[in-house]
């Protein structure tokens, strides 16, 4: 394991090491990080979301994409060699490790910043999964044509949410105003290509292929109660370089303590 | 003892899904098939319902323990990804046991990710006149409803 105090250059320079030996893995691990990070934020809505039903569909929603980080992590692990399982990439890795992007790691702010969220990130993610069924490579196209099902169910959950509070009370519009602002800064990232993508030709999908058709259906939900995507007095990147936002350090902190108190626990 | 692989695909068929115990895994359509290979070793591959299913552990366990108790020691369980899962692939022996234990079973998945919604009858009461209260229930499969003509809440296993 590699030392905790080395500097944050040095691991930079690792990650782009391994990056460009295993772009498989990199990318793999790319998709899955994204779902395992939401996976553990939306999960902090059970028990606090508005309404009880809204507990158990945010908890289904994580489970879904907990299940997705699985069996991508899995695959990573596999297609790495060295003997990394789903747990040790999930609960072994520092936060300069993870690959997913600044948007999902932001934290849930009320309920209307989430389901601002929820609709960029399930739009983006069908878009994705959507075209990875034609993936090259057999795996990612195998999780991605199971996975697209089930995001159709948390794109449309997030829609309908977008569409009440917009068109609901002056309050719960303001909130979802704000909500949209909120998390504006951390959209364009989904939308970044890199040598990483070209490299891999058919076996990846190119983030910049999906900006389109995911921005008609944001569009089409927003406009249909008023609301737009604010233009962004800044944007944050990073997250697949490895360079986070000190938020990411806490959910780790709170996902993998257990694990790395008590390495191989079971109950 | 000659292992053959309708008997062995016929007992693991039976293995009751935890969440849905009135049906079975063969009706469930997680059951993909059951390949004995020359050794007599069996390999029995299953199909997740959702990619989160909490429940697949449980069914592998179930189904190494329900083939030992019938004989069948040098058992494999396999996750098989693709084709994915559907509805679809619920058996009418499925989709009457369900109805039978105040379950609305799917209407047809249909080609699109998010198919149409036909009329989903009451469980209970048979009414048409039925509303959706959420669309996740208790499980990754299942939405809540009510209906408006008996007024009893019920699971619908959503098309997929």
């Amino acid at each position: 394991m590699r030392s905790g105090n080395a500097n944050s250059g040095t691991r930079w320079a690792d990650a782009e090491l391994t990056a460009r030996a295993q772009p498989l893995v990199e990318y793999t691990l790319r998709l899955a990080d994204d779902a395992l990070v939401l996976s553990q934020r939306l999960g902090e809505w059970i028990t606090r979301a508005p309404e009880l039903e809204e507990d158990v569909a945010l908890a289904n929603i994580a489970l879904d994409l907990l299940g997705q980080a699985r069996a991508l992590l899995t695959y990573a692990g596999q297609t790495e060699g060295a003997g990394r399982d789903e747990d040790a990439l999930a609960y072994l890795r520092d936060d300069r490790e993870f690959r997913n992007v600044l948007l999902v790691e932001q934290p849930n702010g009320d309920f209307a910043v989430t389901m601002a969220r929820q609709l960029v990130f399930a739009a983006y993610q069908y878009e994705l999964y959507d075209r990875l069924r034609a993936s090259a490579d057999q795996t990612l196209a195998a999780v991605a044509a199971k996975a697209v099902k089930e995001v159709a169910y948390h794109r449309e959950h997030a829609a309908l949410w977008v569409r009440r509070l917009g068109d609901g009370t002056d309050e719960s519009r303001l909130r979802m105003v704000a909500g949209l602002d909120a998390i504006r800064p951390f959209v364009d990232e989904l939308f970044d290509t890199d040598d990483l993508i070209s490299q891999l030709g058919a076996v990846a999908v190119d983030p910049a292929d999906l900006r389109e058709p995911w921005a008609a259906y944001v569009d089409a939900v927003l406009i249909d109660v008023g609301l737009e995507l604010p233009d962004p007095d800044h944007t944050a990147r990073g997250g697949r370089l490895g360079l986070h936002g000190e938020a990411l350090g806490y959910l780790l902190a709170e996902m993998q303590h257990l694990h790395r108190s008590h390495p191989g626990a079971s109950w | 003892m000659v292992t053959s692989t309708a008997h062995v695909r016929r007992i693991a068929a039976e293995v009751p899904d935890p969440e849905m115990p009135m049906i079975g895994i063969g009706d469930l359509g997680v059951l993909r098939d059951v390949v004995v290979e020359d050794d007599g070793r069996v390999v029995v591959n299953l199909t997740p319902t959702y990619s989160g299913c909490p429940a697949m552990e449980a069914i592998r366990a179930d189904v190494l323990a329900r083939l030992a108790e019938h004989g069948v020691h040098d058992a494999e369980v396999r996750l098989v990804l693709a084709p994915a899962w559907s509805t679809d692939r619920i058996t009418p022996a499925g989709r009457a046991a369900l109805r039978r234990h105040g379950i609305a079973p799917p209407g047809p998945a249909g080609s699109g990710p998010v198919p149409m919604q036909l009329t989903v009858r009451c469980p209970q009461c048979g009414s048409p006149d039925t509303r959706e209260l959420s669309r996740f229930g208790s499980t990754a499969c299942k939405a809540l409803w009510t209906c408006s003509a008996c007024h009893e809440p019920f699971d619908h296993v959503k098309a997929l």
